[in-house]
């Protein structure tokens, strides 16, 4: 029958009528040994539950109505870019000294538009189908730039080769098991080496949309949240890669997104629709790289000098914290 | 393994003298058991050889992969894919740029300047507003026949069939596309550029000019 006033036990799982069951205070759902009625309990409660917090909701929502301007402004939820430890690297942008590094280093003749980036994209030894097509559709990506297929040849040895042909840069993509996983880019003339791990790389076919190949035009650059010293150095390894006026005929933008030091790659044909709003259509490959380590000079593994590398044990303690 | 160890002898670096010593240290073993000898010390030399000749050329090195570690940086990656919000932030950026007057006069879009003008003052901005929007319909139509001759031919297509579409149509499909997609533009790409310069307020005007352009 339809429940009396208190059931003693309170181990009946289903009362029939719910609002009249009282538990002893110390008895929580967890404590009941069926599972089929530990469950249904565990689900009342977290109806409950939700409907306080939407009762609380309505509530606030009304009295910030209720209040109309005066009411304290929303709070902001928190997220990891809000939380993040601060770095003591961050670049100020009117800082004199980052500038008159940046006037100095080795970047400074692309930026000073002295010299025009010569590409030269190459593999690890022997690739292999995907990585091939990577490598061709990065290089009509970037404009100005050659790919030469490695045949066992050393680094230290192309370099000097690279350097008298006129090169500025040199990318070397790593390949493992028929994917490409790493990429090594580094500026020519005696520049700064950058080694990434590289992920997710998704080829012009696997790309959901319906556009065409990109053309001769040179692309427009975008490099967002690059707030460190070092997101800095790296911002401008991949600025000096593309030529450094772009053709607005073109309008296609290549687009380097820093997000909690994962760099996204992504490629795109913009178009104004209106003066507000901007359709953008995805076209080429997309990766996305992590820093692993930058070298003061052009590649070298043994006696290189390290100006960054990423340990682990020391900088993946903290959630919060970045370095690029 | 036998114990006391038979003494040990120190063959010499010479290849044929050490198998000659071989044969005269085990002198009297079965023949059997001496050639084995004599191919298990070819064999050394052999791979040593190898070793040698493969340290002057490049080593490979190869790294371990650490799951936990590589599970970890996916994870990590996809959730700040999620944050980073890659449409928006690009879109935003180009709109900035665009405000900033980086493309200069390729795209004119003072729609807003000039509905506030219209506003204010009304016949004599209205005037002045047509003139410049025919002087620059002018220059973008020159534009984009540069374009032309670049980008490719089913563009161009798309473009001629714009242009000689009538007022309905054009309107017909401005409602569609925007019905279909939210913020993407697949196809008529280019065609669509002509919508903001065509207001429906301009068509008739500007229509026979664009029209003799095209011819």
């Amino acid at each position: 029958g339809g429940g009396g006033p208190v059931d003693s036990a309170a181990e009946d799982g289903r009362p029939p009528a719910p609002e009249r069951v009282l538990f002893p205070p110390t008895f929580s759902v967890s404590e009941i040994k069926n599972k089929q009625r530990r469950h249904f309990m565990f689900l009342r409660w977290k109806q409950q539950q939700r409907k306080e917090k939407l009762a609380a909701k309505k509530k606030r929502r009304k009295e910030r109505e209720a209040l109309g301007d005066k009411a304290p402004p929303k709070a902001i939820p928190k997220t990891i870019e809000n939380q993040r430890v601060y770095d003591e690297t961050t670049v100020d942008p009117n800082d004199e000294e980052v500038a008159f590094d940046e006037a100095t280093d080795e970047f400074a003749p692309y930026f000073n538009r002295q010299t025009v980036p010569k590409i030269l994209i190459t593999t690890s030894d022997r690739p292999r189908g995907r990585t091939v097509r990577f490598c061709e559709q990065l290089s009509t990506v970037i404009p100005n730039s050659h790919v030469y297929y490695r045949r066992g040849l050393a680094l230290k040895r192309i370099i000097p080769q690279c350097i008298a042909r006129d090169f500025t840069d040199l990318i070397v993509i790593n390949e493992d098991r028929k994917i490409p996983n790493g990429l090594v880019l580094s500026h020519l003339p005696d520049g700064p080496t950058a080694h990434f791990r590289m992920s997710s790389v998704r080829l012009r076919k696997e790309i959901k949309r319906k556009g065409k190949e990109p053309t001769e035009h040179v692309p427009e650059v975008i490099l967002n949240n690059f707030t460190t010293r070092l997101g800095h150095s790296v911002g401008r390894m991949f600025a000096s890669l593309f030529p450094h006026d772009p053709q607005f005929i073109g309008r296609q933008v290549a687009t380097f997104h820093n997000q909690r030091d994962y760099i996204f790659f992504r490629f795109h044909r913009y178009i104004f629709k209106s003066e507000k709003k901007v359709g953008i259509q995805e076209l080429g490959p997309r990766f996305t790289l992590k820093l692993r380590s930058l070298q003061k000079g052009t590649f070298d593994s043994k006696f290189g000098e390290y100006e960054w590398i990423h340990k682990r044990r020391e900088m993946d303690t903290s959630r919060r914290k970045f370095h690029l | 393994s036998p114990f006391p160890f038979p003494p040990q002898v120190l063959l010499s670096k010479n290849y044929e003298k050490a198998l000659e010593e071989i044969d005269e240290n085990l002198i009297y073993w079965p023949r059997f058991i001496r050639h084995k000898c004599k191919q298990r010390f070819t064999k050394i030399t052999q791979y040593l050889i190898r070793i040698r000749k493969l340290t002057l050329k490049r080593q490979r090195k190869l790294v371990p992969l650490r799951r936990k570690i590589e599970r970890r940086e996916n994870r990590r990656e996809e959730k700040a894919l999620i944050a980073a919000q890659l449409d928006n932030a690009i879109e935003k950026e180009l709109l900035e740029r665009l405000k900033q007057d980086t493309y200069g006069d390729i795209y004119n879009f003072p729609i807003h300047a000039f509905d506030k003008a219209l506003q204010q003052q009304d016949a004599e901005s209205e005037s002045e507003s047509d003139a410049e929007k025919e002087d620059d319909e002018e220059d973008t139509d020159k534009r984009e026949f540069v374009e032309a001759d670049d980008s490719d031919l089913s563009d161009f297509e798309d473009m001629d069939k714009l242009e000689t579409s009538s007022e309905e149509e054009e309107e017909v499909e401005k409602k569609a596309s925007h019905s279909k997609s939210k913020g993407k533009t697949p196809l008529k790409g280019p065609a669509r550029r002509k919508r903001p310069y065509i207001e429906i307020e301009y068509e008739e005007e500007t229509e026979p000019i664009a029209k003799t352009k095209a011819a």
